[in-house]
């Protein structure tokens, strides 16, 4: 309950959840508002937004119905960025707790591979990892979780290395419980919170890389995706520039919504971290 | 000398990361449906079976994955990257070609995103809660949340088709052959955009983490005491609070160097610039592996070099790195 209270206290954090709601909202009603393929051919190409009823948001340069794209296309953004989060938080939390669980060479070994990742550009790795694999939407998600773990390795590993000698773990491991047993049972509960938070950075950059990968034809061409939308509107950038400004609009309000809502949760957990 | 020392240590440590990145790559890129001379026969018209054994034969590709990988390191020892097959260049022409541009439109964004995270970063922490602080903090969110490449072609929009006050891509003007001043005046003004597009993303965190550390800074106790003393606000923020407030800042630099460069990639389509990131992109486009190899080994060199700078930085900013130890 006073989780609650200290989560509303904030403004930001009550506007990034209306605005978040908002897009979920999108995401739900999509088929009952458009139930038709958001990528079927609608009508005359690049309609103006409000100039035509029938297409509130207008038509882009192959005629499909732009605000049909931005409803189907919430749930593409939020589903590639959903899963991306879970995938990369997942691998991060992995390497992280077994590196600080176990230190020494298996540390060494792990936080090596996390600097290799950290120093290769995430979004050339992107490239390569879709350049072998293929832009199908499910290889683009998983590569988006591939790239973006190592930040998450990194608080989880310093959250072990924090709580791997604390008395409830010495407890433990006097009463003979196991390593994986003290891992996920005893440290990682504990080790979890500061990285759910930060979950919600990795998944407004996992909507940010998406959108991009798309933007450059190089995401799944068969989805109604933002970003897919906004590099066809490139096209006709000179004169019809809504075909492109529109489902900016939308990845900027969710990618703001994600964040405000993160900020808020840090906040309501870290009640000491207010106000910086 | 102790400073150059331990930034040398950590230039030698990374090494290894390097390797890994490579070996990492190399056999991703195994992977890969068709190799060079696959893409070439495409780009050719096709062609018989012998033609491509003997084109496998010239690359170095018809012995095992494990040989070419060896051959490919050896040869990056005496810093040889291979030979482009779509561009009919060595790869180190090709990436030699295409830095200077990267490395300005990264310059830039990297000085615009500090000065100005720096400077909107302390007026917000100084006005903390009220007007200025909420006007920024709220600028910072949302450049942080918009899409980079949608920015630019915003930009494009507003600066070079309604306005028309710059050019909407390209690198320089080459149909007049500009020379000296005006060529580099000509070039600037090709970057304004770029830079910008690039360079607000990062202003938007190098702000919330500059607020942040200035917040953190003033409650420490010497902040008191200068104050004790009766220095002015604005002396204490310069002299004292700023330095140690630089130091998260100067950290992320070293940590940004890679997304940035990555992020390069997209503004540099954008804007179509001939930087490496554009051509990171062709060569996934036309499969051109040698040169995909080469862009990660030039890019992970560029990343590792961002941080020794960084480090060299972090030690003259803190003296304690280097007495500490």
């Amino acid at each position: 309950m006073s989780f609650l209270k200290l989560y509303f206290r904030s403004p930001p954090a009550i506007i990034g959840l209306v605005l978040l709601i908002l897009v979920l909202a999108m995401a739900a009603t999509a088929d009952w508002f458009y139930p038709r393929d958001p990528l079927a051919l609608a009508g005359r190409p690049l309609i103006w937004p409000f100039s035509n009823p029938r297409f509130l948001l207008g038509t882009d340069n192959s005629g499909r119905d732009i605000a049909a794209q931005i409803f189907h296309g919430a749930r593409i953004s939020l589903l590639i960025g959903l899963v991306a989060t879970v995938i990369s938080v997942f691998i991060g939390i992995t390497i992280g707790a077994l590196a600080g669980y176990y230190g020494e060479w298996v540390d060494t070994a792990l936080m090596r591979v996390t600097e290799a990742f950290q120093t290769l550009p995430n979004f050339i790795l992107l490239l390569v990892l879709v350049a072998v694999f293929g832009s199908t939407i499910t290889t683009v998600t998983v590569a988006i979780g591939i790239v973006s773990w190592p930040a998450s390795a990194r608080l989880t590993r310093a959250e072990f290395l924090s709580l791997r000698n604390r008395e409830f773990v010495q407890a433990g491991r006097t009463l003979g419980l196991r390593d994986a047993k003290l891992i996920f049972g005893e440290i990682l509960p504990n080790a979890l919170p500061p990285v759910i938070v930060y979950a919600s950075v990795v998944m407004a950059i996992a909507i940010l890389l998406e959108s991009a990968l798309a933007f450059l034809k190089l995401s799944d061409p068969n989805v109604a995706s933002w970003g897919n939308l906004i590099g066809a509107g490139r096209d006709v950038l000179r004169v019809q520039w809504y075909v492109s400004a529109i489902p900016g609009v939308a990845i900027l309000v969710t990618v703001l919504a994600v964040s405000l809502v993160g900020q808020g949760l840090n906040d309501a957990l870290n009640p000491r971290l207010k106000g910086r | 000398m102790r400073i150059l020392t331990l930034a040398g240590r950590r230039l030698a440590a990374s090494i290894p990361t390097l390797v890994l990145i490579l070996i990492g790559v190399f056999v991703l890129l195994q992977f890969a449906p068709g190799d060079t001379v696959d893409a070439l026969m495409a780009q050719m018209g096709g062609g018989d079976a012998t033609t491509a054994k003997q084109l496998r034969q010239y690359y170095g590709l018809d012995v095992s994955a494990w040989a070419q990988l060896g051959n490919y390191l050896w040869r990056l020892v005496r810093l040889d990257l291979g030979f482009s097959a779509i561009y009919g260049k060595p790869v180190a022409t090709v990436i030699a070609e295409r830095l200077p541009a990267t490395i300005l439109l990264m310059t830039a964004s990297l000085s615009l995103a500090f000065v100005f995270g720096l400077i909107f970063g302390v007026v917000a922490a100084r006005g903390v809660n009220r007007w200025p602080d909420t006007l920024i903090s709220t600028l910072g969110l949302v450049f942080y949340a918009m899409p980079t490449f949608w920015f630019g072609l915003m930009a494009i929009v507003v600066f070079s088709i309604y306005l028309q006050w710059l050019p909407a891509g390209g690198f320089e003007d080459i149909t007049v052959g500009l020379t000296g001043w005006r060529r580099t005046l000509d070039i600037a003004s090709h970057l304004v955009l770029p830079t910008l597009t690039l360079g607000l993303f990062y202003m938007a965190i190098y702000l919330r983490i500059m607020r942040g550390s200035m917040l953190e800074v003033l409650t420490l106790d010497f902040v008191r005491t200068a104050r004790a003393k009766g220095m002015d606000e604005t002396r204490v923020v310069v002299r004292h609070v700023l330095r140690n407030a630089l130091l998260p800042m100067v950290t992320l630099i070293g940590l940004q160097a890679g997304t940035m460069l990555g992020g390069s990639v997209v503004v540099e389509s954008v804007f179509s610039l001939p930087g490496l990131g554009r051509l990171a992109y062709e060569s996934v486009i036309q499969r051109d592996l040698n040169t995909l190899l080469g862009i990660v080994f030039v890019s992970a060199l560029l990343v590792i070099l961002v941080n020794f700078i960084v480090d060299l930085l972090y030690a003259r900013l803190d003296p304690r790195i280097t007495t500490g130890g």
